[in-house]
């Protein structure tokens, strides 16, 4: 068990703590607004127009139900900008996801979208322990993913210090954790392990650090992994979740009680919907969260399929705040993978392996984390035309096959050349993902 | 005068060999020689059978990966230099050599090797003036 307390203070009483039947109000006012703003991009116009849907017509939060859904697909299909609401001139930041091939899907913020993106972050921060004289260290990559910057701008926003160490390189992250007495860790749960690993191995002693909180997100992970980087950093480890198409960190993250993460309801409405009929779950049972901006400009977003299999809590919780919670997520609708906190499709594989050879083979993607760290194996069965007696053309072949799923995924995978016909064969949807890392709850 | 050599993609697991021996088996077919090049994950194995295209469709319709290439077996004298004076003709000719692997057979244990060139038909040409004995396709399955 750690050696203190988690104190419960809430960054913002006001919004986090309002009336439940307020709130509702305050939710149906911004989801009037979000529709007009929406009705900037194509996409929406035409879905709204075929289902007759015009913003004085939303009135309250059940009129949510008759708009239309959003898909990564969509997304994709009006890359790059097509779902950017306000022109160039108005735009602060962009950022963008791994789509599910080669391309990405951007995502922006106006000034003022940054401006609550960064106190959403600050929320789940100071719930989690934060507090204006930590210094924390971020080990999130800084980049075109969310994570590094948006918890970047949360810890400013608390008024603590950030020391923004970014990903990679272990030595030197342990390094500074020791030496910069950093209070607080962000970073991904497996990576934080890797981290506990490595710094018992070195026998570096828990006195010689002054880590008291850590904030992981990015992945999904468990509570057993919670109590091991807990007793082996001696911290507390708090869960937090967003995603980029939402708005990156930021939409729901954990209090003191730990009871599931409350969801920033102020500027996101959460459905959890069964992914085959797309009806709403009975209370507490485990569907797919579904997420409408409420206060974004520059990319509203309407009933976005997240894919995330989670559950929905709406009882009261002991930290006064007033927000439903969500539980850790527990899978997926889709084929997505989370590797090392990078989403990779197996459509990226795929597509790399068209690049080397015109027509992709069969292949089967393997997980494992055999330490604490992932580790993917593609296993590509051989072809007649691609066979050679030469042992220098199948080295160059596999090079070739892992080079092109490097360069779309930004990950390392591991080419196995197998024999034909040795992986499974599906009839209906191809199932390409042995996933071996029990990262179930 | 080149020889027939088949080359089979295994995986580098329990009884993958033994797999492509049972199908040579029940087709009757014998193994002259045989040479595996592998790494930790799969292997490159090289056969040479006399009845090659037999065995060719046999392991196709058992599902492995075959492919017939053209090799040159050259005879060895043996006695101290016997490798060395062939490979110094090889590399007056600029020939380089892809792979290559060598056995004996006969009474006499002949010693053969056998070479793999980018371009047999080529190497056959410019090693034919040369005291190199190349071993027929005849001779070495008789």
């Amino acid at each position: 068990m750690s050696p203190f307390v988690i104190p419960n203070r809430i960054f913002d009483p006001a919004a986090e703590c309002m009336p439940r039947t307020e709130r509702a109000g305050f939710q149906a006012t911004h989801l009037r607004r979000t529709v007009e703003q929406a009705r900037k991009i194509p996409f929406y116009r035409r879905k709204f127009a075929e289902k007759h849907i015009t913003a004085d017509s939303i009135r309250s939060v059940e009129d949510l139900q008759r708009l239309p859904f959003t898909t990564k697909q969509d997304l994709r299909e009006a890359y790059p900008f097509g779902f950017f609401a306000v022109p160039r001139s108005e735009l602060a930041r962009v950022h963008a996801s791994s789509g599910t091939t080669g391309k990405p899907t951007f995502v922006g913020y106006t000034r003022n979208d940054m401006k609550i993106w960064a106190g959403l972050c600050a929320r789940f921060l100071v719930a989690g322990g934060l507090t204006a004289d930590q210094l924390v260290q971020v080990s999130f990559g800084y980049g075109l993913f969310t994570g590094g910057f948006g918890l970047h701008q949360g810890i400013e926003r608390v008024g603590a210090a950030v020391l923004p160490a970014s990903s990679g390189n272990t030595q030197r992250q342990i390094m500074l954790l020791r030496d910069a007495k950093i209070d607080t860790l962000i970073c991904t749960p497996s990576y934080a392990l890797n981290l506990a690993e490595v710094i018992a191995a070195q026998g570096i002693k828990r006195g010689e650090l002054a880590l008291k909180f850590a904030h992981f997100g990015g992945e999904p992970w468990t509570e057993e992994m919670r109590c091991a980087v807990e007793s082996e950093l001696g911290i507390f480890a708090f869960n937090n979740y967003g995603l980029s198409e939402i708005i990156g960190p930021g939409v729901a993250g954990e209090c003191a009680a730990r009871t599931g993460m409350h969801i920033q309801e102020d500027h996101f409405l959460v459905e959890c919907l069964n992914p085959e009929t797309l009806e709403p779950v009975p209370e507490g049972e485990e569907g797919e969260l579904v997420i409408t901006s409420l206060t974004k400009e520059a990319c509203p977003i309407i009933r976005y399929r997240t894919r995330d299999l989670a559950r929905l809590y709406y009882d009261p919780c002991p930290c006064g705040r007033t927000t439903i919670r969500m539980s850790r997520i527990k899978g997926r609708s889709d084929d997505m993978m989370i590797i090392r906190g990078v989403n990779v499709f197996p459509t990226q594989i795929e597509e790399a392996l068209l690049k080397v050879d015109g027509t992709a083979p069969h292949f089967m993607i393997e997980l494992t984390r055999p330490g604490n760290l992932d580790e993917a194996v593609v296993k590509v069965e051989m072809r007649p035309q691609e066979f050679s007696d030469k042992m220098e053309a199948m080295h160059r072949l596999r090079d070739n096959i892992s080079r092109e799923i490097t360069a779309i995924t930004g990950l390392h995978f591991h080419v196995e050349l197998v024999e034909p016909n040795t992986l499974e064969r599906f009839t209906g949807k191809a199932k390409r993902v042995i996933d071996k890392r029990n990262l179930s709850c | 005068m080149p020889i027939k050599q088949l080359s089979l993609f295994v995986e580098n697991r329990p009884g993958s060999l033994s797999a492509v021996c049972k199908i040579l088996k029940k087709e009757n077919l014998s193994i002259r020689t045989l040479s595996l090049a592998d790494t930790q994950q799969f292997g490159i194995l090289r056969l040479l059978i006399k009845e090659y295209d037999q065995a060719r469709v046999a392991l196709e319709k058992a599902g492995f990966i075959v492919k017939v290439t053209d090799v040159l077996a050259i005879e060895v004298p043996d006695r101290p230099g016997g490798l060395s004076d062939i490979l110094e003709i090889l590399d007056r000719h600029k020939l380089s050599v892809e792979y290559m692997y060598a056995f004996t057979f006969g009474n006499d244990d002949r010693a053969v090797i056998v070479f793999r060139f980018e371009d047999p038909e080529g190497a056959i040409k410019l090693l034919k003036d040369e005291p190199i004995t190349m071993v027929k396709a005849e001779t070495l399955f008789k």
